[in-house]
């Protein structure tokens, strides 16, 4: 079987799951949590620096970027200008030029504001930068990120951290079919089947966080997530037989005693 | 103290008073601040690190140092 590898802004990657590196106990277990998903990317945040305490720990210090590529977000910005000095900032610390932009709208449900997302996407690409974008599910928003030189249709699944899976299955179908760059299903994926579902509908990865930081077995989570993910694949690539509703013995009729 | 050598800036959100004729590079050093782990912001410009001990602070700057830290 030929290799099946995951093409993003002309990186490959072997993995198909994204991990998120937040809302864990410690750095320790968030570490340990990322090498048993197999993740070669990871979600990062951008924040002040602890100045009255040089002395705590680094989340660089746990996962070395580079052996795990650092997607730096914009989680927590509402608004085009906090995203793009976001990622400027991002791009400074260590010369990422892939990151995921993410600019939120609705402080309760944190669905996307998808008109300071499109504008963010059209400043961010002029400059550079590879963007993957989270976005509604709506088809055409999202025809109009790929068209401004989005590197990832990053639609949500269900409101971040919510873990109700992948609501719009309509919508994510339309989007397998319109999307060229990778289609990765990003936030609401609660349990390993929601992954295998986004998998099998064909889409090309998925991010997840809260399901395996919050689970109460986060290292279990990790490695069910890890198969999911590769099983939904498989499955997908797989040439699935056609639903029906009659029955279709397996055993032979013949020689029936 | 003599107040005339002193100047107040502004370090992620927090005040502080330094000598006159600091530079950015002695405030990274007074910070214990992991260089290459971070980025520097003086009064909202993306600061080059390259040029810390050219960069002297003045009174008011507000500075912001940021880097990665866990999120989703």
């Amino acid at each position: 079987m030929k290799s099946d590898i995951l093409k993003i802004a002309n990186k490959k990657f072997k993995s198909r799951l994204i991990v998120g590196t937040g809302k864990y106990k410690n750095m320790k277990e968030c570490a340990a949590a990322i090498k048993i998903s197999g993740a070669e990317i990871v979600t990062v945040a951008v924040r002040r620096v602890n100045i009255s305490d040089s002395s705590k720990p680094l989340l660089m210090d746990y996962v070395d970027p580079k052996k795990i590529m650092y997607l730096p977000n914009t989680a927590g910005c509402f608004t085009s200008s906090d995203a793009l000095r976001t990622l400027r900032l991002a791009r400074e610390i260590g010369g990422w030029k892939i990151v995921k932009l993410e600019v939120l709208g609705d402080k309760k449900n944190l669905f996307p504001d998808m008109i300071e997302t499109l504008k963010s996407t059209e400043i961010l690409t002029k400059e550079g930068f590879k963007v993957m974008v989270y976005c509604s599910d709506d088809p055409l928003m999202c025809k109009r990120l790929e068209n401004s030189g989005a590197s990832a249709i990053m639609p949500l699944a269900a409101p971040i951290g919510s873990g109700l899976g992948i609501q719009n299955k309509t919508n994510i179908k339309i989007l397998r079919h319109q999307t060229k760059v990778p289609l990765i299903i990003d936030a609401g994926i609660g349990k390993a089947s929601d992954a295998v579902e986004a998998m099998e509908m064909g889409c090309d990865a998925v991010l997840i966080n809260t399901a395996i930081a919050k689970a109460k077995n986060p290292f279990q989570m990790a490695e069910s997530m890890k198969y999911a993910v590769i099983s939904g694949r498989k499955s997908f690539l797989s040439g699935s037989i056609k639903p029906s509703l009659q029955g279709s013995p397996s055993s032979p009729k013949k020689g029936i005693i | 103290m003599n107040k005339k050598n002193k100047i107040k800036i502004v370090v992620n959100g927090k005040l502080l008073t330094v000598n006159i004729k600091f530079s950015l590079k002695n405030l990274i050093g007074k910070l214990k601040t992991p260089i290459s782990k971070v980025a520097i912001e003086l009064n909202e410009k993306i600061v080059d690190k390259k040029k810390l001990n050219k960069i002297y602070l003045k009174n008011r700057d507000k500075i912001e140092i940021v880097h990665f830290i866990g999120g989703g």
